[in-house]
């Protein structure tokens, strides 16, 4: 007699059932290991290229501020006075046999082209220093760095390497002679762009790719939250409303570089905008994010409960009333975090801004919304075209720098989400 | 206001407007109730039995009809509901006891599809009339619903919403008195007096019941319409309830929708026995459960139907 219970019927299927799920389970597994393996090698190779770019070899001199070089006529000008010469002739002591003009001309390569600035910084900080030597750490040439660091193959040809072999011999010599060291490279977040590896940093990026999310989220924000609520809460639903749903769902699957073009054309031929300003990277950026935005908030928006909305409305309270005492209180954490998502998307973004001219070289850091600026995203682009070695390492450390943000960014939605999120 | 409703695109003067389709169900109840040979019902046509009409009148539905797209869940009904009085609406699941009750306040305004037609009046304002707020209507006419659905936020705040945005409290202590006394009232404050900054969805679902009931009479409403505000309560709060009920009747008009037979005889004086979206009879309590004039009244509370 077969047994025709519930109970058999059920044990019957268990072992297909328990299959199914372990092969689910070692599929989804596989899936994420997979995953966090392509991502352990990127992180990898991203910080083993991109860590040494944060340290930058320095060469001690010693600064003799003679009054012959810098003021031959008794009368110091910070404008024409040759600073240049004095890193040079302090390398010069140190190395008494360099005589040959081609020589002394490699000798010079070895330091920074900074140094002679830092001469004249010197000066003007504090004139009472002509005439006397100062020890001073100078950052050495990239040339010199990229020895130190490991980065140029010694064995190589002369020829083929951008530093001689005079040159590596001198350098070994300071290095026996303790006046070489690496240290913290600040320029790296104080400078702007740079033909000169060493003096190349990305404070000029970064402020033009904050000045770019300030106008983005200024705009965006009270943009998107109030599409969102007037499209939840007031609009009629009629077939304008799933008209106007498709289209910004549709906008946000658009290309970036086709709002580049569209802000080109706007912003920058119509309106007349300053080209290659943070103002209209902005602008763009706004258009850009604002589906994003409208749709994470209209999706906040309605995971506020009818009955919440329906108890505040049977109170007596308005419409109005209803959206900003119950349903933005319980959906701006969700409005937030797309926000944020928005932004960090924005913060990536390097093709629309390519079509508004913020490609451009900018060495001096932007002061305004309508100084010329470039973004962190695009300075990587230029950077990663370099054929300089050391450029390469920057460039790497430019995106851990971007990626920093990002990671931050990111955190910061889900710390709102977790801290904001309420039950009911 | 962006309020909308069907009825603000068409003006309130009845059911002749609109040729609903009829509904399957309608020859079924027909049938039945040509089954009973005093049954006033002719061809479709249907009369409520009883006396729908009362002495006092103030809130008054007449010749209502609701529509949620192409479903007919109210048809032709007409009650009045008299001052200081408390009437019952009973009937088995889905005959419309909500829908009835929201459309006294307006509430089936925010459902898309519902479209009401018919005259209600308050104290002799069309209530559906352009001119009247919604707003005030839901000040005068307060509604406690048949989920409870405390706001997020502390059980103080809940019960000072409705006050806050009406202005009814001159200052804090003022406030403090109206939360403190509708909590009292609602049989919740011996409860939550020492946690009323703890959030209100926090409490028990009979407290969160009588929280909102508390949260509805602080506005002080001239009618109260209460959809099964029992349903979630034992029995010593249903009692706490039912004395509110009988307190809050000598002031104002309360609706109160009940499946308990013997909750709508403890508090009601009438009771109006839906089914199927028609008000089938509308009498004295005693007469309903005693000597019901309508078969399906009786089949009813004789638990035949429902
Ligand atoms: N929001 C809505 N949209 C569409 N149809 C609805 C809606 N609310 C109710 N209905 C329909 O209207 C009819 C009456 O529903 P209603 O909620 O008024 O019943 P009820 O008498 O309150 O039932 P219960 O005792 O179960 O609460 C039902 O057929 C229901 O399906
Ligand atoms: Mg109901």
């Amino acid at each position: 007699m077969t047994d025709n219970s519930t109970k058999a019927k059920v044990e019957k299927g268990l072992a297909r059932r328990r299959r199914n799920e372990l092969i689910f389970r070692s599929a989804g597994m596989l899936a994420t290991t997979v995953g966090v393996l392509f991502l352990g090698v990127f992180f990898f190779t991203l910080i083993q290229n991109g860590s040494s770019a944060f340290q930058q070899s320095f060469v001690l001199v010693d600064l003799e501020f003679s009054e012959d070089i810098l003021a031959p006529d008794g009368e110091l000008d910070l404008e024409y006075a040759n600073f240049d010469a004095i890193p040079r002739n302090a390398l010069r002591a140190k190395f008494p046999d360099v005589t040959s003009r081609s020589e002394r001309r490699e000798l010079n390569r070895l330091l920074s082209i900074s140094a002679g600035y830092i001469a004249r910084d010197m000066i003007e900080d504090d004139p009472e220093l002509l005439g006397q030597t100062v020890q001073v750490w100078v950052p050495a040439a990239s040339t010199v760095d990229m020895l130190l660091k490991g980065n140029i193959d010694r064995e190589i040809v002369e020829s083929l390497r951008p530093i001689s072999d005079k040159q590596i011999a001198w350098v070994d010599e300071l290095v026996s002679n303790e006046r070489v060291r690496k240290q913290f490279n600040t320029a790296l977040f104080t400078n702007g762009d740079s033909r000169e590896p060493e003096l190349a940093g990305i404070r000029g990026a970064l402020m033009g790719s904050f000045y770019m999310l300030l106008v983005t989220v200024v705009l965006s924000l009270p943009i998107g939250a109030a599409a969102a609520i007037y499209l939840e809460e007031l609009a009629p639903k009629n077939k304008w409303a799933d008209l106007i749903e498709v289209n910004i769902n549709n906008l946000a699957a658009v290309p970036s570089i086709v709002f580049g073009l569209l802000g080109l054309s706007i912003f920058v031929n119509w309106a007349s905008l300053p080209r290659s300003a943070p103002l209209v990277g902005g602008l763009v950026l706004a258009l850009l994010t604002l589906p994003v935005i409208i749709i994470a908030s209209r999706a906040a928006i309605k995971a506020v409960p009818p009955s919440i909305r329906e108890a505040a409305l049977g109170l007596g309270a308005s419409k109005m009333q209803v959206v900003f005492h119950h349903v933005l209180p319980l959906a701006l954490p969700g409005m937030l975090t797309g926000t944020i998502i928005g932004m960090s998307r924005a913060l990536g973004e390097s093709a629309p801004l390519l079509m508004i001219g913020m490609v451009a070289f900018i060495v001096d850091v932007p002061q305004g919304l309508s100084d010329p600026a470039t973004a962190l995203p695009v300075q990587i682009y230029l950077w990663a075209d370099s054929p300089e070695r050391a450029f390469a390492e920057r460039t790497s450390a430019a995106i851990i720098v971007l990626l920093g943000f990002l990671l931050l960014m990111n955190l910061t939605a889900v710390i709102i989400r977790k801290r904001m999120e309420r039950k009911w | 206001m962006s309020e909308r409703s069907a009825i603000d695109d068409q003006p309130a003067q009845g059911a002749s407007g609109i040729t609903p389709p009829a509904p399957v169900q309608e020859s079924a109840l027909v049938n039945a109730i040509a089954d009973k040979p005093d049954s006033s019902a002719t061809d479709g046509e249907f009369k409520t039995v009883g006396e729908y009409r009362c002495q006092n009148p103030y809130l008054v539905a007449e010749n209502v009809d609701v529509h949620y797209g192409s479903n007919h869940a109210i048809k032709n009904v007409s009650l009045e509901i008299g001052k200081k009085e408390v009437i019952a609406l009973i009937g088995p699941s889905g005959c419309g006891k909500s829908t009835f009750l929201r459309c006294l306040n307006r509430m089936n305004d925010s459902i898309e599809s519902a479209v009401v037609s018919g005259d209600i009046r308050l104290d002799g304002e069309d209530i559906y009339s352009k001119s009247l707020d919604p707003v005030v209507l839901r000040a005068r006419v307060g509604i406690v619903f048949q989920k409870p659905n405390p706001f997020p936020k502390s059980i103080y705040d809940n019960v000072a919403y409705g006050p806050r945005i009406h202005g009814l409290a001159a200052d804090r202590a003022e406030l403090d008195e109206i939360v403190h006394s509708s909590l009292e009232r609602a049989g919740l404050l011996e409860e939550v007096k020492d946690r009323l900054d703890d959030p209100g969805t926090g409490l028990s679902g009979g407290q969160q019941q009588r929280l909102c009931i508390a949260r509805t009479i602080a506005i002080n409403p001239e009618v109260i319409l209460m959809d099964e505000p029992c349903s979630a309560l034992d029995p010593i709060a249903t009692a706490k309830v039912e004395d509110l009920m009988d307190q809050l009747a000598q002031e104002y008009s309360i609706v109160i929708v009940t499946h308990s037979m013997q909750q709508a005889a403890r508090v009601s004086r009438r009771v109006a026995y839906f089914h199927l979206g028609h008000l089938i009879e509308v009498n004295d309590t005693d007469t309903v459960f005693t000597n019901p004039e309508h078969k399906l009244t009786e089949d009813y509370i004789t638990g035949r139907i429902g």
